[in-house]
């Protein structure tokens, strides 16, 4: 029976058996309201039917504990519907430390994936199973949504914003990935497949495979000089801006006091408006990449600064700390 | 149905009514009589309903098999979002307010027409210019960006007749402005003597509610609209990342108003509902003031809800968990709508005509539709469920299941009033059922084809999804025959019906104190009100069994 | 629809009719005021995420005729609220004359902004393919000081070097000045019609302090439009202006 038409589809990773138990938890309470409430219908409905042509019913204007108490009875099984729904979601937009993280790029009509050793692949993505995977998305055109169903989780690819978006596969297999945002004329076929792997099957995938697509730290450094970014930032923090060695992931301190953190989106939008946030002590003098630089150079650029780790931090200007440590 | 030997109509000769009181083309298109205009919009929305009905049946059809066999994606794209336009912008949101609403809310607070006659007439042509602009657009090249035009999808990469559209969908956004305004300020200054904010029919209420909504979201759809359009049209970049601009931003514009819109096309409808109940039931309605108070809470809250809409897009944790919160308390009034409803069935009379099966397919749908919106409110399923079937399902429950059901079973319940004749009942009481029926079987399939994952607007599906597709289709062709069942009837009996009288239910609102149909002038002398509202004990002029008060049981909240 | 005098048939009495009228101004205006909100929120957006260029681009606009039009436009208030002022105690001449005197202010600032709008076409400042922010500062006129092109280059280049695109960011700024200034402008010449009907009016006497009512609703209608420039000129003109 459930073979033929299943109820779910199947549960892939850490988020499918919360976002099911959800289900079944809002679906009971619905039930029990949508019942009762056809149920008392159905019971008025034949036993006052209306006898006599000329019947009247009983006036009735209302009642103020009835309605008191289905305002609030109502009111707090939402907010436990809510609360338990924050509680999943929140865990969702907050990834964990260690993420595998792999670039995603969406346009018209397809999907590119970049795995971190700059193997790439189209409307195709292969992960470990057990490990915190964290997509790194970014469109080319319009609005897309990357949603793997049997993960029970998606998220918006929006052009000139990095979103991002992160889970644990529980369970190989291949399983469905889809665009659900509309995206123009072949929107149902921009999907492809997820491949979740035991580890030790990933990993020989990865090194079985790769060296097709260039690693992009190398691609980002290459970038950094042909862009002349190496002019002014300097290893050593002394040029006429920050030095770039240690920051992502850190605490940047901000010319308006406030800090930030250097994540993805962070790199991509100084890049891009470079005066959006002035570390503090520097001069808004960066001139902007916008539309001089594509999407997957902009993350080649940013793995490279990710790749800058290993010398201490300088003191001048680039804020407070490194954070702890990423790979 | 009630077949109440009423006081037999006195008039001999045939009586002046608003429909022969003078003759041609010309006395129709310039009238500024509310009821010719209303049924001015009643022929223009049902063409609207027609072309978005054959948009839908195309659309079903296409998806019986998982690769599609009847249209291109390009085509397929066109028809759905064509399909949505026509019906939200064109059926939906005038539907009951301008048909509905406009006949009867001069009738029932006993004014002779609206506010401003004038206005009114200029709504419906400001209306068939916007809808001329949208059809122009659909037969030049068509639309293929989706009712909700996301940018930069609409307004720089999609290459069909966006512009046209937008500009037509501006134009009608105007004709809602006024239509919410001449309604405001009717219902302030133009009640008869005696008729107080408390004894108003609870339609009334309702398009109260409705016309805030109007008044206050079309404006700033129709300036965000007019910009997508001068970005297409001159290369500007408001809502174009490419240019600097914000798509997210397009998105906070578009669904501020166009989340309060969905109230505008389901308010009308309880207001219906609310109508019919009591009326059938012969009682008073449970909770008079929590229904109305409720109203106007349904339309104050839907003004805060607009980004649970966005959740999936990126913005910020906190913002969605704010408007997930106010989200669920938007459900609290419309659950008390539906208690209250539940409640005014106790103890009544109820009959089974053809307006209460109505309601009773109403209160279903709703709840189904209301109770799934819990489950699209809730952040963490919202994750899943967002832009799938679940949500097609949803809203289709709540804006078909619920509008157009308001919309059909006032239309029944008030055709006597409207034409002066009677609707054949058992065919009635047949389609009725058939639309409940065909409604479920497509819309609930669509439910599970969105928690297995079937995303929205595809042309094309994985095989598993293939039997609930199936399902849906056949569903909907049953559905269809539930649409024009009704639409055949109605049409014969305004010729061939029997005569109605003035109130043929019956039913306690001033609109039945008139003649059916009533006069150019709606009452031969300016009404007084001395009575509550549904009360069918101190109405001796109801002609029913019981005159002079009980003893009532409980009076608790007035 | 019968009307008898100044009553239209579907209303009981004057005090109705007219309470109907204002209401219905009132919540037109109310539409407006979002009409125009979804514009101020898409340019403070705009603003704060190109704060260089639409400095830069807010600097290039007239602020001596910005300034008088506010003047003019708040002169034109007075009159309006003073001829409404005059129908209700029954001057029937000093209506018209207020009346002449509002349209009269109206039709200066519309002037104006004629005045301003080509000197935006002459510098190159429309929107579209030949929009370019350097042009007038390259092409001078004839009467312009060269101290000032001198000192508005410099001010530009500054501005280039920290947003090269400053072109395409300064285009949104000015279609977003001639979106609303246009939307504006439209109004007023919507309002300039209907005081033409008013004078019309007034010259045959018809506003008496039983009746008044178009002039009052007219006169809302009008403040309305001057409480938008109130708004408007700040956020186009006096934001960052360092001159």
């Amino acid at each position: 029976m459930q073979s033929q038409v299943p109820l779910y589809p199947e549960q892939a990773s850490n988020f499918a058996p919360h976002v099911d138990n959800l289900m079944l938890f809002i679906t009971l309470i619905c039930l029990f309201f949508a019942v009762a409430v056809t149920v008392a219908i159905i019971i008025f409905f034949f036993k006052y039917h209306r006898k006599k042509p000329d019947d009247v019913g009983v006036p009735i204007h209302g009642n103020m504990i009835l309605e008191a108490a289905w305002m609030i009875v109502p009111l707090i099984l939402a907010m436990a519907m809510f609360g338990w729904g924050a509680v999943v979601y929140v865990d969702y937009r907050r990834a964990p430390q260690d993420t595998l993280d792999i670039y995603v790029i969406g346009k018209q009509w397809m999907w590119k994936a970049q795995q971190p050793n700059g193997l790439k692949e189209i409307n195709e993505l292969h992960v470990p199973v057990g490990k915190d995977v964290r997509l790194i998305l970014a469109s080319e055109d319009v609005i897309h949504d990357f949603y793997v169903p049997a993960f029970r989780v998606k998220m918006d690819v929006v052009p000139g914003h990095y979103n991002t978006m992160w889970f644990r596969p529980t369970k190989a297999g291949r399983y469905h990935f889809f665009c659900s945002q509309y995206c123009g004329t072949n929107h149902a076929i921009m999907g492809g497949w997820v491949t979740v792997m035991e580890p030790s099957e990933y990993a020989a995938w990865l090194s079985g495979t790769s060296g097709s697509g260039g690693n992009p730290v190398v691609a980002g450094e290459k970038l950094f000089t042909e862009k002349a970014c190496a002019t002014c930032h300097v290893g050593a923090g002394v040029g006429r801006a920050p030095s770039l060695n240690g920051v992502y992931g850190a605490k940047v301190l901000l010319a308006d006091g406030s800090t930030v953190i250097a994540d993805e989106a962070y790199i991509r939008e100084s890049i891009l408006q470079p005066n959006a946030k002035i570390v503090a002590g520097y001069q808004p003098v960066m001139p902007t990449f916008q539309g001089q630089v594509t999407e997957e150079q902009i993350l080649a650029l940013t793995a490279y600064i990710k790749s800058l780790q290993s010398q201490p931090v300088p003191e001048k200007g680039s804020g407070v700390a490194p954070a702890t440590e990423k790979k | 149905m009630s077949t109440t030997t009423l006081p037999a109509p006195v008039h001999k000769m045939p009586r002046e009514d608003y429909l022969n009181a003078t003759y041609g083309l010309r006395s129709w298109l310039l009238t500024t009589d509310h009821k010719r205009i209303a049924l001015l919009y009643l022929g223009s929305v049902t063409v609207f309903f027609f072309i978005g009905g054959l948009f839908a049946t195309m659309i079903r059809i296409h998806l019986l098999t998982p690769n599609g066999f009847l249209v291109t994606p390009e085509t397929y794209n066109k028809l759905f979002t064509m399909h949505g336009v026509a019906m939200i912008f064109f059926f939906l949101i005038p539907s009951i307010p301008a048909v509905l609403g406009n006949f009867l809310i001069p009738l029932m607070i006993g004014a002779k027409d609206l506010a401003f006659p004038k206005l009114n007439l200029l709504s419906w042509y400001i209306y068939l210019v916007g809808g001329c602009f949208v059809l122009y657009s659909f037969g030049t090249g068509g639309l293929d960006t989706g009712w909700t035009f996301y940018t930069p999808l609409s307004s720089v990469y999609s290459n069909s007749a966006v512009t046209p559209a937008v500009i037509g969908i501006f134009i009608n956004g105007f004709s809602s402005i006024l239509t919410g305004l001449n309604f405001i300020v009717t219902i302030h200054t133009m009640r008869a003597p005696g008729m107080t904010w408390f004894r108003l029919p609870l339609f009334v209420w309702a398009h109260y509610a409705t016309s805030l909504v109007m008044v206050l979201g079309t404006p700033v759809i129709a300036i965000t609209l007019l910009l997508v359009g001068l970005e297409r049209m001159f290369h500007l970049g408001f809502f174009n990342p490419a240019l600097g601009g914000d798509p997210i931003l397009f998105q906070h514009l578009f669904w501020f108003y166009s989340h309060p819109a969905v109230y505008i096309m389901i308010l009308p409808s309880m207001g219906v509902i609310s109508e019919i109940i009591p009326t059938f039931a012969r009682k008073p309605i449970f909770g008079y003031s929590f229904i109305a108070g409720s109203s106007i809470a349904i339309a104050v809250i839907g003004f805060l809800v607009w980004a649970h809409h966005m959740f999936v897009t990126g913005e910020s944790t906190y913002a969605a968990l704010t408007f997930s919160f106010l989200s669920y308390l938007v459900a609290i009034p419309s659950a008390v709508k539906v208690f209250n409803w539940t409640s005014t069935l106790y103890q009544g009379s109820i009959s089974w005509d053809t307006p209460m099966i109505y309601a009773f397919g109403f209160i279903g749908l709703f709840l189904i539709g209301g109770l799934t919106g819990l489950f699209l409110a809730c952040l963490g399923l919202d994750i899943h469920i967002h832009d799938t079937y679940f949500v097609v399902a949803h809203f289709h429950y709540i804006m078909v299941g619920g509008a157009v059901m308001g919309y059909v079973g006032g239309l029944h319940f008030w055709w006597p009033k409207i034409t002066g004749k009677l609707y054949p009942e058992v065919l009635a009481r047949i389609a009725a059922v058939t639309l409940f029926v065909g409604f479920n079987l497509t819309f609930f399939p669509q439910f599970m084809l969105g928690y297995m994952g079937m995303p929205r607007r595809y042309h094309t599906y994985p095989p598993e999804f293939q039997v609930l597709n199936v399902l849906s289709t056949a569903g909907a062709s049953i559905l269809a025959l539930g649409y024009l069942l009704p639409m055949l009837y109605l049409t014969w009996s305004m010729r061939y019906g029997r005569v109605a009288g003035p109130n043929p239910w019956p039913a306690t609102g001033l609109e039945w104190k008139t003649a059916s149909p009533p006069p150019t002038e709606n009452f031969d002398v300016t009404p007084e009100v001395d009575w509550e509202p549904y009360d069918f004990r101190n109405r001796p002029d109801l002609g029913l069994a019981a005159s002079g008060p009980l003893p009532a049981p409980a009076h608790g909240d007035d | 629809m019968h009307r008898t005098g100044e009553l239209y048939g579907h209303f009981e009495t004057l005090e109705q009719q007219k309470d109907s009228a204002a209401l219905g101004m009132w919540i037109f205006l109310v539409t407006e005021v979002l009409f125009f909100g979804g514009l101020f929120l898409t340019y403070t957006i705009n603003r704060h995420a190109f704060s260089v260029a639409f400095g830069a681009a807010s600097n290039t606009l007239d602020l001596k005729l910005g300034g008088g039009n506010t003047v003019v436009l708040i002169l034109s208030s007075l009159t309006m609220a003073m001829a409404v002022w005059s129908a209700q105690v029954g001057k029937k001449q000093w209506v018209s004359i207020f009346l002449i005197a509002t349209l009269g202010l109206g039709t200066i600032f519309l002037g104006v902004k004629v005045i301003e709008y080509k000197q935006k076409f002459d510098h190159h400042l429309i929107p579209g393919s030949s929009f370019d922010m350097r042009y007038h500062s390259e092409h001078p006129g004839p009467n312009d000081d060269p101290k000032e092109i001198a000192a508005e280059k410099e001010e530009l280049e500054k501005a280039f070097a920290v947003d090269p695109d400053i072109n395409a960011h300064a285009q949104l700024y000015f279609s977003l000045y001639f979106g609303m200034t246009g939307l504006h402008a439209l109004h007023m010449i919507v309002g300039a019609g209907l005081l033409l009907w008013l004078i019309k009016g007034s010259f045959a006497g018809r506003y008496t302090p039983q009746y008044n009512t178009p002039v009052e609703i007219v006169g809302l209608y009008w403040h309305f439009v001057d409480i938008v420039w109130i708004y408007l000129f700040p956020l186009l003109y006096l934001i960052d202006r360092h001159q």
